[in-house]
């Protein structure tokens, strides 16, 4: 296995690929965390700890749940409310929740308002921007997930979690794979789980993402 | 289709950007009368553009979108130019092509579409600039003609390349000295309005985008030609104002200078039988149409 380990940056300017450090992918019913195959359990708590103890926790939803294609995703749309609505619940004072859409993949010039979207090729601006230091994607299509999560990794010293409804993600520092409506409901009650126990990281140094 | 397929899940409404709010409450996706005039009232199919302020290219996209006829199942085909930067705002299904590969790209798209939707009209529409369309690809240009593919191909004509600063295109006038070509232009403007009619299109028109209602009947003819004969060809005068060195505000001016009937953008037209017989066909069901309306809202009133 490999030594490398998928962690929060900033990596440097073009990070490798998770996948060329040997970092492999998750079989059904597991999850990886920091690249480490993990039991799905696990990256639930890990999962819920990092929200509970970041400034900015923030869920990005991307173009397969936002547009309402069929039933299911306009009912995953609904379990990513009640995610958010739960984190807004659970978090201490100081902690500010936020839930911003990435609708298009398309560069946008001359440029994205980063209070309001997420675009895949420059997600560092809306990270800088509002100063997330935890993030979860959720519903973007693979290859703009990665694309992003990779630029997070260069750049920003975000933590990464992608709520994958195929495969995983390697370039996230955690991943889920098989991403379902339970799933998200699941995160959602060990959040409400772990509420009060987890201290949140506002006055240490590492607070906020960095440049 | 139309709007139906371009819902915003419920619960998540309220934090999309406005745009697409916007674009799904007012847009003009599935409206039968769509046209120029739509645009201010409902929402464009473009918000934004990164264009030079007052870039004829910004008015050309505007009526041409609002134009389509049938948007919702339109794609369009770009190449790298200027007109490249104001497709990621289009909200109309659009491909960036290699340079100069536009047509070649929308060749195989048309035919794709048609095995794929057997039963549905869909159009293409190939929007590139003169460098692309005339000097780099005008191999592929030429070859989808003789093909007699079924697809518009519109040339922003602005007589240079003008994302890379202004060098010398086919389409330029001949003497004309543009920053990067500094000796000037040795041959006339080459003649593709005619060449593409003597390769086989079946509506061809050179103009200005001067007036909108003109440029919403060339579109709407062009993509219906395209659709049911064979390709069309539309040449479209959008002056560079930042290399011919004028100011934002006077970007109309030029293309009103330009279309006089002695200057190189006068109208010029062509339309083969059987295009001219669709469009009376087409004309015809129109007033059909119109009187049918006429009817029902005066039955309404009664
Ligand atoms: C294959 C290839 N060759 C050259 C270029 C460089 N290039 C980018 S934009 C451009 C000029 C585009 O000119 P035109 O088609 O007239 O469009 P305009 O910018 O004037 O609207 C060129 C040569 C490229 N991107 N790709
Ligand atoms: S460089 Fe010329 S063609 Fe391009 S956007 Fe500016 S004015 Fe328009």
């Amino acid at each position: 296995m490999s030594d490398y380990r998928v962690l929060p940056g900033p990596e440097h300017f073009l990070p490798p690929a998770a996948a060329s450090m040997g970092i492999r992918l998750p079989n059904p019913g597991e999850a990886h965390i920091n690249g480490v195959i993990a039991s799905e359990e696990k990256a639930y708590e890990e999962a819920a700890k990092q929200f509970l103890m970041a400034k900015v926790p923030t869920i990005f939803p991307g173009p397969l749940v936002l547009w309402a294609w069929n039933e299911k995703a306009a009912k995953k749309a609904a379990a990513i409310r009640q995610l958010y609505n739960t984190l807004k619940e659970c978090v201490q004072p100081g902690q500010s929740p936020m839930l911003i859409p990435m609708p298009d993949y398309r560069p946008k010039y001359p440029k994205i308002d980063p209070e309001v979207e997420i675009n895949p090729n420059h997600p560092n601006l809306t990270i800088w921007h509002n100063k997330i230091d935890c993030c979860m994607f959720v519903g973007v299509h693979c290859h703009q997930a990665n694309l992003s999560l990779k630029i997070i990794r260069g750049g920003t010293s975000c933590y990464t979690i992608a709520m994958c409804a195929q495969a995983g993600h390697e370039d996230a520092m955690l991943s889920f794979r098989d991403a379902s409506v339970e799933k998200i409901m699941k995160l959602a009650d060990w959040v409400r789980k772990l509420k009060g126990t987890v201290q949140p990281r506002l006055t240490s140094a590492k607070s906020g993402a960095s440049n | 289709m139309s709007k139906e397929k371009i819902k915003i899940s419920e619960d998540l409404f309220d934090i999309m950007p406005s745009d697409y709010q916007d674009l799904v409450k007012s847009s003009t996706y599935g409206k039968e009368d769509r046209g120029w005039k739509d645009i201010g009232t409902s929402k464009e199919l473009i918000e934004q553009h990164s264009l030079c302020a007052g870039c004829p290219e910004s008015m050309a996209f505007r009526y041409i979108l609002a134009s389509l006829p049938n948007p919702e199942d339109t794609v369009m085909v770009g190449s790298t130019g200027c007109t490249s930067l104001v497709f990621p705002m289009v909200a109309v299904h659009n491909i960036h092509s290699l340079f100069g590969n536009q047509n070649a790209i929308a060749s195989g798209l048309k035919r794709a579409l048609s095995v794929r939707f057997p039963d549905r009209t869909k159009d293409v529409v190939v929007l590139a600039g003169d460098g692309a369309t005339v000097d780099i690809g005008l191999d592929m240009t030429l070859q989808a003609w003789f093909r007699q593919e079924k697809f518009t191909t519109i040339c922003f004509d602005n007589e240079l390349y003008a994302n890379t600063g202004g060098q010398e295109s086919g389409l330029m006038q001949k003497g004309f000295v543009a920053k990067m070509a500094p000796v000037g232009k040795l041959f006339e403007k080459v003649r593709l309005p005619e060449i593409a009619r003597e390769s086989g299109c079946h509506y061809v028109v050179n103009c200005t985008v001067s007036k909108p209602s003109l440029v919403e009947k060339v579109i709407r003819n062009a993509v219906h030609i395209a659709r049911e004969i064979g390709p069309t060809y539309l040449q479209l005068y959008t002056p560079c104002i930042l290399e011919i060195g004028k100011n934002s505000m006077e970007g109309l001016q030029e293309m009103r200078d330009s279309e006089k009937p002695t200057e190189r953008f006068a109208y010029k037209e062509y339309v083969s039988e059987p295009a001219k017989q669709l469009l009376a066909e087409l004309a015809a069901k129109d007033k059909e149409r119109k009187a049918a309306a006429k009817q029902l809202a005066g039955q309404a009133t009664a």
